[in-house]
């Protein structure tokens, strides 16, 4: 092993070091030459590793980064021939154009809508399924709901949405069998706007919620078991316990869940809005991932496409920022600890 | 290691000893009751679509086209499924899933590892820098269309690789496979670096061998996804040979695609009422393999999530 190595930076000792005006070139000096032995003696060491990381840093290059930089069609009148770099620059025409279009409203607030709507509704559910689960100490009945919940969310949005329309049928489906059985007239749930949010939302919460209760039974699992006693021995019911001990103790998750949640809200899927849109549900369902595919892809407007994409981008890494900033100033607690 | 051997789930299933059993006091046993009537109706609203479904598919196309079928199969009938098999667009599909799961599994599992081991290592040199930019990468996307441009570039359009390929390594697989491997114990790279050993034969030989729940998950993970997205399918896949299973279910089930080239009203009638039975039969069909094998790999998917969870 390497024994003879010094610890970086100590060639310069103490008592040779200049005073005075020299002493920040110095710093810097002694940084920069620490981080270049330190970068040469992992190189002699890891050279292996290096060789290692090549092909997946290509792949992250090749596809996370050049789509990045090529981006910068979305401020430029993007041509074939010309190629990306080559096209000629309009600056933010396509964003004037995007944000003047009558239809930037109705996608702005089908999104916003859809995707608040989503976090709300899927947030406390796999909570109060976790709690309820805790509760329960017969352990077959318990693994057997929480194995059976977990099913739906293996299933694919293609085969989910179809069972939502096969489900919903007006004609044929057991929902309108069983709203007629009320005398209520067969409704026909996807032709109808105001139940798109709905539909997507809750055949969601239906894929995810066991799902997402794993992660809090892990987290009720963590609390203290003394916690627990205390409150028996103080006389508390088990509802006490949930609500003083078991809700405190899963909180910091909880919140970590929902800061991911509101962060991610823009990004919200394509796959499902897409396979759940018809022509006479558009007024609700065209959301911004759906639109740029439309114009991207089905009408090849290569850089109004990305300009719309970008925004989106943005404006969700400024949601993050901003969500992750207020819990942390709330709970003491971000994602980045 | 620890994070996934011994995960905070095993410590649910220890039951208290006989002693710690006192008698609960009315009003919870009261509780309980009502907690696992809830659980119970939640248990319910999860079932009652998949059990209508495959009741669906298990009845005849008379009696699901008249709407007759609820939880139970009317005229029981297996024609659906004799259909739905023997269907070559089907069928192609299904062979077209299996090579992009199995395939895609393959190289991104080496990919991840390749990427994550490094990054373990306190030593390597760079690696604070590399994992900002797979995190900035979760963040912020160029888009749909310019990852659709480097595609195009490169030449995969309408090629098997095109599914293989740009969605090959998730970040989040990366951080789970790095967890992992930063809890080997260190012991074990300084022993086998006395022995002589490299970095790339203590990966193969010391550390490969200890991760095989993290492949598992890992595996598990990229299979489950191949299986079920369609997304890429559909951007960058013109060519019918080569779509995978859900862009042909699609196009049966949502786009309500048939070959009608039929005349006679009552052969049309017909075919009209196979068409619907035979979408619960593509549900069930196409959903099985991997509804078949959860049950099994349920845990260890469940230990991958937590990893994630705890450093995410």
């Amino acid at each position: 092993m390497e024994i003879t190595t010094r610890p970086p930076g100590s060639q310069v000792r103490p008592a040779e070091r200049p005073v005075g005006s020299g002493r920040s070139r110095n710093a810097f000096a002694r940084y920069f030459h620490s981080h270049w032995t330190e970068a040469r003696r992992s190189w002699r060491l890891h050279w292996q590793l290096y060789l290692l990381v090549i092909v997946p840093v290509a792949y992250f290059v090749i596809f996370k980064y050049i789509p990045i930089s090529n981006a910068v069609i979305a401020f430029k009148d993007y041509n074939v021939i010309k190629g990306v770099w080559g096209s000629d620059w309009v600056g933010f025409k396509n964003f004037e154009l995007f944000f003047s279009n009558p239809v930037f409203g109705t996608l702005l607030k089908n999104t916003f809508i859809l995707a608040f709507y989503l976090v709300l509704a899927s947030f406390p559910i796999p909570i109060i399924l976790a709690i309820a689960l805790n509760e329960i100490r017969n352990g077959l009945f318990k693994r057997t709901v929480q194995l059976l919940t977990y099913a739906p969310y293996f299933i694919s949005t293609v085969v989910a949405v179809s069972m939502t329309i096969l489900i919903l049928s007006p004609r044929l489906g057991i929902v309108n069998d069983a709203i007629g059985l009320f005398g209520i007239p067969a409704i026909d749930f996807l032709g109808d706007p105001d139940y798109f949010r709905h539909i997507y939302v809750w055949s969601d919460v239906w894929q995810t919620t066991g799902y997402s209760a794993v992660i809090y039974m892990a987290a009720l699992a963590g609390i203290d078991p003394a916690l627990h006693e205390a409150a028996k021995i103080d006389g508390a019911s088990r509802w006490q316990r949930i609500r003083n001990v078991d809700l405190p103790g899963i909180m910091p998750t909880a919140v970590i869940i929902l800061v991911l949640g509101v962060g991610n809200m823009m990004a919200i899927g394509f796959e499902k809005a897409f396979l759940l849109q018809n022509d006479l549900n558009l007024a609700q369902s065209e959301i911004i991932a759906t639109y740029v595919y439309k114009t991207g892809l089905v009408n090849a407007d290569f850089s109004m496409a990305t300009a719309v994409g970008l925004f989106n981008s943005v404006v969700n890494l400024c949601l993050l920022l901003f969500v992750n900033f207020a819990a942390k100033r709330i709970t003491g607690k971000g994602l980045w600890g | 290691m620890s994070a996934l051997t011994t995960s905070p789930l095993s410590r649910l299933r220890r039951k208290p000893a006989a002693k710690e059993r006192i008698r609960e006091p009315f009003r919870d046993r009261v509780f309980l009751v009502v907690v696992t009537i809830m659980l119970v109706v939640i248990l319910g609203l999860v079932l009652l679509p998949l059990i209508y479904i495959v009741a669906n598919s298990f009845s005849s196309a008379s009696a699901v086209s008249a709407g007759r079928v609820t939880f139970w199969p009317i005229d029981f009938s297996l024609r659906a499924y004799e259909v739905a098999l023997s269907n070559p667009q089907i069928l192609r599909g299904y062979y077209n899933s299996l090579i992009y799961a199995v395939c895609g599994t393959l190289i991104s599992v080496t990919l991840t590892v390749a990427i994550a081991y490094p990054l373990s290592r306190k030593r390597f040199f760079g690696r604070n820098v590399l994992m900002t930019a797979l995190i900035f990468t979760m963040l912020f996307s160029g888009g749909l269309i310019p990852t659709y441009m480097v595609v195009q570039d490169l030449g995969m359009l309408n090629t098997r690789w095109a599914l293989l390929i740009p969605n090959a390594v998730g970040v989040w697989q990366v951080i789970i496979a790095r967890t992992f491997f930063a809890n080997i114990p260190e012991d074990l790279h300084e022993a086998a670096m006395l022995d002589g050993a490299s970095e790339l034969r203590y990966l193969r030989s010391v550390v490969l061998p200890l991760s095989k729940p993290l492949l598992a998950v890992l595996a598990l993970m990229y299979v489950i996804f191949q299986w079920n997205t369609y997304f890429d399918a559909l951007v960058y896949l013109k060519d019918q040979d080569l779509f995978p299973l859900q862009i042909v279910l699609r196009n049966v089930l949502i786009l309500n695609q048939r070959n009608v080239g039929v005349a006679d009203v009552a052969q049309q009638l017909q075919q009209q009422q196979l068409a619907n039975v035979l979408k619960y039969a593509l549900i069930v069909v196409s959903s099985l393999p991997v509804l078949i094998i959860y049950p099994f790999v349920a845990r260890h998917f469940t230990k991958g999530v937590m990893v994630g969870a705890v450093k995410g």
